[in-house]
């Protein structure tokens, strides 16, 4: 199986991750996977607002997914679509698992992922932007939430799809996953593939996911480490 | 409600069910076609006291830049005021959006439509196609619910005349059979506790920790997922929803007219 920009099947593109990249926001991260670029600021845990949604037996956790006007070749309409509301959704959903919202209650923590160039695996790079962004802003996690999407080419999985093997691939999977915890917070799927053939490709991802951990906690390490000597 | 939780989830910690129902137990479902008249097809389906409505539409349109030869198939859902207390009118929000975005991934992956089929001229002319997902009571497991009656509304489908001098559609003469080719069928299976379970009820949804959707083909291969709730899964977990999902859309499919 051979890829077009030369990779191993199970090899993701190069991967770039640091944290505390805006000065405003209580935590950020930028995360470059080979082209595709998302950035992520965390606000909180500050007070709820509108208030009628503060939750009085915990945090309200908020995510919000954005794909900037010039991130792809077409020119994509600024504002909510269907797509950014779904992938916001699933994206709260991956990192709640992470957090102990319990402990600040009627507070909010917010995350805004910007997506500033596209070329595939937005929702993945957002994901991994948004763990980091939130460990920066010094928020108590069980664990960093790493993510990945990972497919199947000639009966081959393969690792972080980009390009053409987008239309290749029997299915399209990204995954998040908590390595320490073992346990995955995010999965989705299209495409058609056998279910014998799928938990190889889940394993493909999960596997690639120990390697963004480090880079993650290599990040992390870089902004604070030293800090405040 | 947090009472009514710890208890659903105190009895699901012994494998039991608030409505008495067995882990692997669908509510009783009813399906029907052909249930509104100036809808290409239409289905009806009540799983429990979930009722929902769907409704096929067909228009002629321009295709996409990235699909000249192809149909557009487009699928919304509404959640009305009328199907439950927590529903607010207005634009749809997350919960309908999701809803929308699983039905219409099981239908377009597993190629259930025949889009080039439904082209008339290429780069110009296609037959745009809209499935309508109408909830008219919602008590739970909403997303099995609209993918079966989907289906249904599909299979009961017929195509209007398209009168190419007048440039017209003529929703009067309805003769030739909407091209479907497969039967994806959505089961959602549950965690709650330690068991897992099927076609949760509103009550449990309300409790439960993870859930997860896995569209299934005739052959049995899988064509869309998505995990959804709060909590994490562990492989192993994931594994026996597959088994279980993958076993119960059989009989769902059964049920299909």
């Amino acid at each position: 199986m051979k890829r077009e920009d030369g990779r191993k099947p199970d090899e993701m593109r190069p991967l770039v991750i640091k944290a505390g990249v805006l000065k405003e926001a209580n935590g950020s991260a930028l995360v470059k996977l080979g082209k595709t670029t998302a950035i992520a600021a965390v606000y909180g845990p500050r007070e709820t607002h509108p208030r009628h949604l503060t939750r009085p037996d915990k945090a309200l956790l908020r995510c919000y997914y954005n794909m900037a006007p010039f991130s792809t070749n077409d020119r994509v309409r600024p504002g909510r679509s269907r797509r950014s509301t779904e992938i916001a959704k699933v994206t709260r959903e991956a990192l709640e698992p992470a957090l102990f919202l319990e402990e600040f209650p009627k507070a909010s923590i917010e995350v805004f992922i910007e997506i500033l160039q596209a070329d595939a695996g937005t929702r993945t790079a957002g994901i991994n932007a948004a763990s980091v962004a939130l460990a920066d802003a010094g928020i108590p996690m069980r664990d960093l939430v790493t993510s990945i999407a990972a497919g199947r080419i000639d009966k081959t999985p393969i690792l972080d799809l980009a390009g053409k093997e987008e239309e290749e691939t029997e299915c399209d999977l990204p995954i998040a996953y908590m390595p320490r915890e073992k346990k995955i917070t995010l999965m989705q799927m299209d495409g058609d593939i056998a279910q014998k053939n799928l938990r190889e490709v889940i394993d493909t991802a999960i596997k690639v996911c120990e390697q963004i951990y480090e880079k993650q906690k290599e990040a992390l390490k870089e902004r604070w480490v030293g800090e405040g000597k | 409600m947090i009472m009514q939780s710890e208890y659903i989830m105190n009895l699901a910690s012994k494998g039991l069910r608030i409505d008495n129902r067995k882990p692997e137990d669908f509510r009783e479902i009813k399906l029907e076609k052909g249930v509104t008249g100036n809808a290409e097809g239409s289905a009806r389906i009540r799983m429990g006291k979930t009722e929902i409505m769907v409704g096929i539409k067909m228009g002629v349109g321009v295709p996409f830049p990235d699909s000249l030869d192809k149909g557009v198939l487009i699928v919304g859902a509404e959640f009305s005021p009328i199907a439950s207390p927590s529903f607010e009118k207005g634009p749809p929000r997350e919960e309908a959006i999701e809803l929308a975005r699983v039905i219409d991934r099981g239908i377009r992956e597993s190629k259930a439509i025949d889009l080039e089929n439904l082209c008339i001229k290429k780069g110009e002319k296609v037959w745009m196609v809209f499935i309508d997902i109408h909830i008219l009571n919602h008590d739970g497991n909403l997303i099995d619910a609209a993918g079966l009656a989907s289906i249904q509304a599909l299979l009961d489908a017929k195509m209007p005349e398209y009168i190419e001098k007048e440039e017209k559609v003529n929703y009067e003469k309805r003769t030739k059979p909407f091209p479907v080719k497969f039967k994806p069928v959505p089961v959602t299976v549950v965690k709650m506790g330690e068991s897992f379970f099927i076609d949760p009820s509103l009550e449990e949804e309300n409790a439960l920790g993870a859930r997860f959707t896995i569209t299934t083909m005739d052959n049995g291969n899988i064509c869309a997922m998505q995990k959804g709730g709060v909590e994490a899964l562990k492989i192993e977990e994931i594994d026996r929803i597959f088994d279980l999902a993958v076993r119960k859309a059989g009989e769902l499919r059964k049920l299909l007219k």
